[in-house]
């Protein structure tokens, strides 16, 4: 049962990771691929309707994290305060952002959600680097199970860390890298002329960048937490993961070179996915691991909230799940295909008095 | 450590009290939504389609602020109550992963539909988003306040071997004995802060001579669903509430009541200052033998005063509390008063020409807020010193490794920070106020 849930919690983050990856990713492209206001609405168009419901997979997985493994969530959170703490500004920041820009129709407020916009995405894509950083080198955890970590110490990796250390940072240009490529891809499918050109071209680079980057984090992950490779040599099988990471990268240079935008966007989307579950592939069964001493780590038994719980949880979770992804998959479909500007999409949705003409159907 | 739990608590109630003054906005406007959209569907022209869509912008800039200022909460368990998460995550953990997967999935979902699919789908679609975001938003109540009420009276729990907390009935978590009366008490408070809302938007269009079709219905719904719910808050399930808190939680109803010491016909006190140390109430105005009438339904029944428990089972803020419930019941007298007297004069057809009644309800506005914010400080400091009921204290629940100023300054950051957002909402509505609905006559018109 514990394994479930493991396997859930990761399902839960790395399809966040992938839904509001784009999200994040279109907050830092904006600035490079939208020229006008024009432009800017039809980028913010592209994520404001489903932006809010791809966020919710961070906060179900949090409770999913706290209903399943209790001590972990306690530890953890409390253990990166500060950060964790910043995370909710930023994410405020950025939520606040897409929502309001609209609101009035004044060059300046715009100006100044869109520095914001694009200030919170780029910076909540270098702290989840980080996060994910932090959780393969490991955090300094007592006997009792807490610990507490600073933004950053002296930079390395070593028995005392902070959040922020070479290793870390490296991990946080990946993210910030590998966001703003998915976010690009997402674009060009998303826009047409101009917009969508200057996405393909943003992608296009970040994709030669992000080869050179995977192909340089993947040694220095096991380096760093040698103990990740034990699970690899134990069930091969697991090798899948990364390889279909790797395929998906070289899969998408392909397809970016053809401009198939659909296809590339899936690929990154896979890319992400490959990574993120073949670092938990390697993690497993420990959630947080101990720098001090392995015998603290704290894995899925020895946080498990309790058999009886999780097995009453299974049952509610999973019928929950399918509908959310039912309904998910239904309103994606819905808003499927470029973002036209004049179909009422734009993100002045709340000025009432922009109506645009229209006879809807009864 | 002393100065750490003191910044935890206080921002705790910082981000709880400010996030609540949204979501009892979005919850108490998603059933007139619902309403609206309907009638939409059953009328041949497109009034309601604009009351609604209207309202719907109201209600989305409302859900935003929620949406952003709820996530804190969510993580505050971890961050600041590590000790509490750690003890009590096997039994609330369900109901806060409920909350997630069941009810804010729909919400977050639905909104992003209603929003930006007005000129794509048909109403029917966005009456079912409408529908969606109701249940979507009042289940979200629901486990939020499941999770509230097992910490008032915890239930269905089981101690582990190594003395951590494990649910031992998902069922009896859901179905808590506290939870029923607590829930019905919410849930008409946010339809009353709803209503209010809904008739002063209305008020101040009449009175300003403006979009004069969409203020009757606005006053109309308002004043009918305000006058109904308001009574509904106060009895039954006011009520019972306080009946449940005397039977559960006897001191604190003793000191939210301000009853210092034992009493065969206890009173009511309507008006007067506690002193602790004198354990006396000054300057008293009393209705007597009202507590034991409405508590035990006898006017000579024994109710339990503060003297009967030790001092350190007592609340460790009586004042605070007494005048939070108090604040609660005499605003919520007033709200009933206040729509009681719209109703009456809506049914003699009077209410739209009556200014002096529309100035009332318009400057009403701000009372349930109060009145709903005074009421979750009656529930939550009279907890106190418990974090769970009987079970942990909330000195033993805190982060054990979070220090005061680390606390301390996340907590300057939120007070800063909320300034802002609560000025910047502020702004926000009395902007999409002024501009106000989309009259039919206008309608396809593009301006701006």
């Amino acid at each position: 049962m514990e394994t479930f849930w493991f396997g859930a919690v990761t399902l839960m983050l790395a399809v966040y990771v992938v839904l509001d990856g784009y999200d994040f990713g279109v907050g830092m492209v904006s600035p490079l691929v939208a020229r006008t206001d024009e432009d800017r609405r039809l980028v913010l168009a592209a994520i404001g309707p489903v932006w809010s419901g791809n966020e919710v997979w961070l906060i179900a997985a949090g409770a999913v994290l706290f209903l399943a493994f209790p001590k972990a969530y306690a530890a953890g959170f409390s253990g990166f305060y500060l950060a964790l703490i910043i995370v909710l500004w930023l994410l405020m920041g950025r939520g606040l952002a897409i929502e309001l820009r609209g609101h009035l129709d004044h060059p300046l407020w715009r100006q100044f959600w869109d520095v914001v916009f694009a200030v919170t995405s780029a910076l909540l894509a270098v702290v989840f680097g980080a996060a994910l950083g932090n959780l393969v080198r490991g955090v300094p955890l007592n006997a009792e199970g807490y610990f507490f970590v600073a933004l950053w110490t002296n930079f390395l990796p070593g028995p005392e860390p902070g959040i922020l250390d070479w290793f870390t940072l490296l991990l946080a240009l990946t993210s910030v890298v590998l966001l703003t490529l998915h976010g690009a891809n997402f674009l060009a499918m998303k826009t047409m002329n101009e917009v969508q050109a200057r996405a393909r071209r943003v992608a296009r680079l970040t994709g030669y960048a992000t080869v050179l980057l995977v192909a340089s984090v993947l040694p220095v992950l096991s380096l760093v937490q040698p103990s990740l490779r034990l699970n690899y040599d134990a069930h091969p099988i697991g090798y899948a993961l990364p390889l279909i990471a790797l395929a998906a990268l070289t899969a998408m240079q392909v397809f970016r070179a053809q401009e198939r935008d659909v296809a590339a966007f899936t690929s990154s989307s896979l890319l992400l996915f490959g990574l993120l579950t073949g670092i938990a592939w390697g993690s497993y069964p420990n959630i947080l691991i101990a720098t001090t001493d392995p015998a603290h780590s704290l894995t899925a038994t020895t946080a498990s909230a309790g058999s009886y719980g999780l097995q009453a949880a299974f049952w509610w979770f999973t019928i929950g799940l399918t509908v959310i992804i039912a309904y998910q998959v239904w309103i994606h479909s819905l808003f499927w295909g470029p973002v036209k500007p004049e179909s009422g999409d734009s993100s002045d949705h709340y000025s009432a008095r922009k109506i645009v003409p229209s006879s809807p159907t009864k | 450590m002393e100065s750490a739990l003191l910044y935890d608590r206080l921002q705790f109630a910082v981000t709880s009290t400010f996030h609540y003054l949204f979501p009892q906005l979005t919850m108490g406007l998603a059933l007139p939504l619902v309403y609206f959209r309907t009638r939409d569907l059953l009328s041949a022209d497109d009034h309601f389609h604009h009351v609604a869509r209207f309202w719907t912008s109201i209600f989305a800039l409302s859900f935003a602020f929620g949406v952003v200022t709820g996530i804190p909460l969510e993580f505050q368990f971890g961050t600041n109550w590590a000790k509490f998460s750690n003890y009590a995550g096997g039994v609330i953990g369900q109901t806060l992963a409920m909350e997630g997967v069941f009810a804010f999935f729909l919400e977050s979902s639905f909104l992003g539909l209603l929003l930006f699919g007005e000129n794509r789908f048909s109403r029917r679609v966005q009456w079912v988003a409408a529908l969606m975001l109701f249940l979507g938003s009042w289940l979200s109540g629901y486990f939020i306040l499941a999770t509230n009420a097992w910490m008032q009276h915890p239930v269905a729990y089981r101690v582990a071997e190594d003395g951590r907390l494990v649910v031992d009935s998902v069922i009896g978590l859901l179905s808590n004995p506290w939870l029923f009366w607590q829930f019905a008490h919410n849930m008409t408070a946010a339809v009353v802060t709803g209503s209010f809302v809904m008739a002063a938007v209305g008020a101040f269009y009449l009175l300003a001579g403006q979009h004069r079709s969409h203020a009757k219905t606005y006053l109309r719904t308002g004043v009918v669903v305000g006058a109904v719910a308001s009574m509904l808050m106060i009895s039954p399930t006011g009520h019972e509430n306080a009946r449940q808190v005397f039977e559960y939680q006897p001191i604190k109803g003793a000191a939210f009541e301000g009853l210092f010491r034992t009493e065969r016909g206890a009173d009511v006190v309507l008006v007067g200052q506690p002193n602790v140390e004198t354990m006396t109430i000054d300057n008293p105005l009393v209705i007597p033998s009202a507590l034991s009438l409405l508590v035990y339904y006898d006017l000579y029944a024994n109710v339990k005063g503060l003297d009967v428990f030790a001092l350190r089972e007592w609340p460790d803020n009586i004042p605070l509390l007494y005048y939070s419930y108090h604040i609660m019941a005499g605003l919520g007298t007033i709200l009933v008063a206040v729509m009681g007297l719209a109703l009456l004069w809506l049914w003699r057809g009077r209410l739209f020409q009556a200014n002096w009644l529309l100035w009332l309800l318009m400057l009403s506005v701000p009372f349930p807020y109060i009145a709903t914010t005074a009421g979750w400080m009656t529930t939550e400091l009279g907890r106190q010193p418990w974090l769970v009921y009987g079970l942990l204290h909330t000195a033993d629940g805190v982060s054990p490794l979070v220090h005061s100023g680390n606390a301390l300054f996340t907590l300057i950051g939120f007070l800063g920070l909320y300034l802002f957002l609560g000025l910047l909402f502020l702004f926000l509505l009395a902007e999409t106020v002024r501009h106000g609905p989309a009259e039919p006559a206008t309608a396809g018109v593009v301006s701006g």
